[in-house]
């Protein structure tokens, strides 16, 4: 097999795989949203409301689409293509298991691109463009809550971005490397960034609830105020690309945190205890499981963290990105290199 | 001058200027709340049902003999949305007359219990049934098929009207 079609193989895995977890991500939120407020949630289609979902979909691709008389035709289609396509496209570096030692001694990656020496930067970038769905939404959309909403993200994704980057460059001191598979090496065996780093990772942390538009962070669709923000004039399944996107972008922020802050698919000991050899199929499946168990923590802290705490204040959101957020990841920088120069 | 300053107690200390454990308390909470028993009621197969007073739809009573409606149209004169029609004729029973036609709309029906109130011989009553759905406005206008309502199902509602009307 040419490693063109294995790419294109995995490539495809992973999108459906990162689509069913996001429609999965829905019912989720749903249900855990409903918990947390004394109710039960969606539980009559399908088993458990498991295909609820399914329903949704179902619907927003059978509803009227619905595009403003003045709005920008072609930018108000390419917005939500941009918002999805950025929110999957991030996944192709993300490294969920190590690899396959095949028969003639080659290594099979389980990554989609493996071994990308500038992983790290690759996601910084992509991500950055995803402001520019969010933007043109809320511009092409001829407007004003729309408008506002855009703006809104625009300023906010910018703010948040320099701290995410901060954050994560004392990640990078660490581990000396952009590659996905290396900073996970660099954590073997329980030395996991989020010891070293645990306000670095705080600060990831909420810079990447900022950076997907999740709450406390949602002002860009802040709905008592802009109506329902960037996708206000959006319907059908243009909306539902957005919706998708938000929880894609949920489940790539996380799988982002796990490699970088909770060691990936490492733990420590247990592989070595149940004698699952490097390179083995077990062993594959076996750190696929970790990786995923590390990343569902994650989301659930996500849905956890919106139906808690209420939204942020413009002002407070600035105060809290350049005031607080900033200088402390300045001030871990630093702190780390100091560290770093004077032990090692 | 109407200022109020902070007193020491009412200004936020360092941990809660942090905010930090003031969010790890609420996601306790919302964690905790996620494990309480639900309030949700699984309305078809879980139905509430009302007390006496409840003024669900508007039925007639239905006595062994036949209804006990006399067909004096106080009801339609009464009823502010004009959603009941009588039409009355004579029948050898003692009571002598009684409704050929008895018609609710039930798409003006407010359920205001008008016409339960004037009523002299207790004969149109509130009965418990909230769940009134139909398909088209043909569909909505109620006959006497569907008011007639024997008395044994009406008692509670009766019992409510003797003690409080």
């Amino acid at each position: 097999m040419s490693s063109l079609t294995l790419t294109l193989i995995k490539g495809a895995i992973a999108l459906n795989f990162a689509l069913v977890v996001a429609a999965a991500l829905v019912y989720l939120e749903r249900r855990i949203s409903a918990w947390i407020q004394y109710r039960i949630g969606p539980n009559r289609v399908g088993p458990f409301g498991l295909l609820q979902p399914l329903a949704d979909v179902l619907k927003l691709y059978t509803k009227e689409d619905i595009v403003p008389y003045n709005a920008n035709k072609a930018f108000h289609r390419l917005a939500p293509i941009i918002s999805i396509a950025v929110a999957l496209a991030v996944l192709c570096v993300i490294t969920p298991a190590s690899y396959i030692l095949l028969e003639d001694g080659t290594k099979l990656f389980i990554a989609v691109a493996p071994n990308v020496n500038v992983g790290f930067l690759l996601i910084l970038a992509l991500t950055s463009i995803g402001v520019y769905g969010i933007t043109l939404a809320g511009w092409s959309s001829n407007n004003k809550y729309s408008l506002l909403g855009g703006l809104r993200s625009s300023a906010q994704m910018i703010s948040y971005e320099l701290a995410m980057g901060l954050a994560a460059v004392a990640v990078l001191m660490l581990s000396e490397s952009l590659d996905m598979y290396q900073i996970i090496a660099s954590q073997a065996n329980g030395r996991w960034n989020i010891f070293f780093q645990p306000i670095g990772f705080l600060i990831f942390l909420v810079a990447s609830f900022a950076e997907t538009n999740r709450a406390p962070f949602d002002l860009p669709e802040a709905e008592p105020e802009l109506v329902g923000g960037y996708h206000t004039e959006y319907s059908g399944m243009k909306f539902g690309l957005f919706y998708l996107a938000e929880y894609a972008n949920m489940f790539t922020a996380s799988a982002v945190m796990t490699t970088l802050y909770l060691g990936g698919y490492d733990v420590p000991f247990l592989p070595s205890l149940l004698g699952l050899q490097e390179g083995t199929l077990a062993r594959v499946l076996f750190e696929l499981a970790i990786f995923f168990g590390k990343v569902s923590v994650l989301l659930f802290l996500f849905i956890w963290v919106r139906w808690t705490l209420p939204r942020f204040r413009y002002d407070q959101l600035m105060n809290l990105g350049w005031r607080v957020l900033l200088p402390l990841g300045l001030a871990n920088i630093i702190i780390t290199g100091a560290i770093v120069f004077f032990v090692r | 001058m109407n200022v109020t300053t902070n007193t020491r107690a009412q200004r936020m200390s360092f941990w809660e200027k942090l905010y930090l454990p003031e969010i790890a308390k609420g996601l306790a909470l919302t964690f905790k709340t996620m494990f309480k028993p639900k309030l949700t009621r699984q309305y078809p197969e879980e139905r509430w049902e009302p007390l006496g007073s409840y003024r669900g739809r508007p039925v007639l009573v239905l006595e062994e003999e036949g209804e006990r409606c006399v067909a004096c149209g106080l009801c339609s004169r009464v009823c502010p949305a004009l959603a009941i029609e009588v039409q009355a004729g004579e029948t050898e029973r003692e009571k002598e007359r009684y409704p050929v036609k008895f018609e609710i709309n039930m798409l003006r029906c407010i359920y205001c219990g008008l016409c339960e109130e004037v009523c002299p011989e207790e004969a149109i009553v509130m009965s418990k049934d909230y769940d009134i759905v139909f398909h088209s406005q043909e569909e909505a206008i109620f006959g006497k098929d569907k008011l007639l309502v024997p008395i044994a199902r009406l008692q509670e509602r009766l019992e409510f009207l003797r003690q409080y009307k």
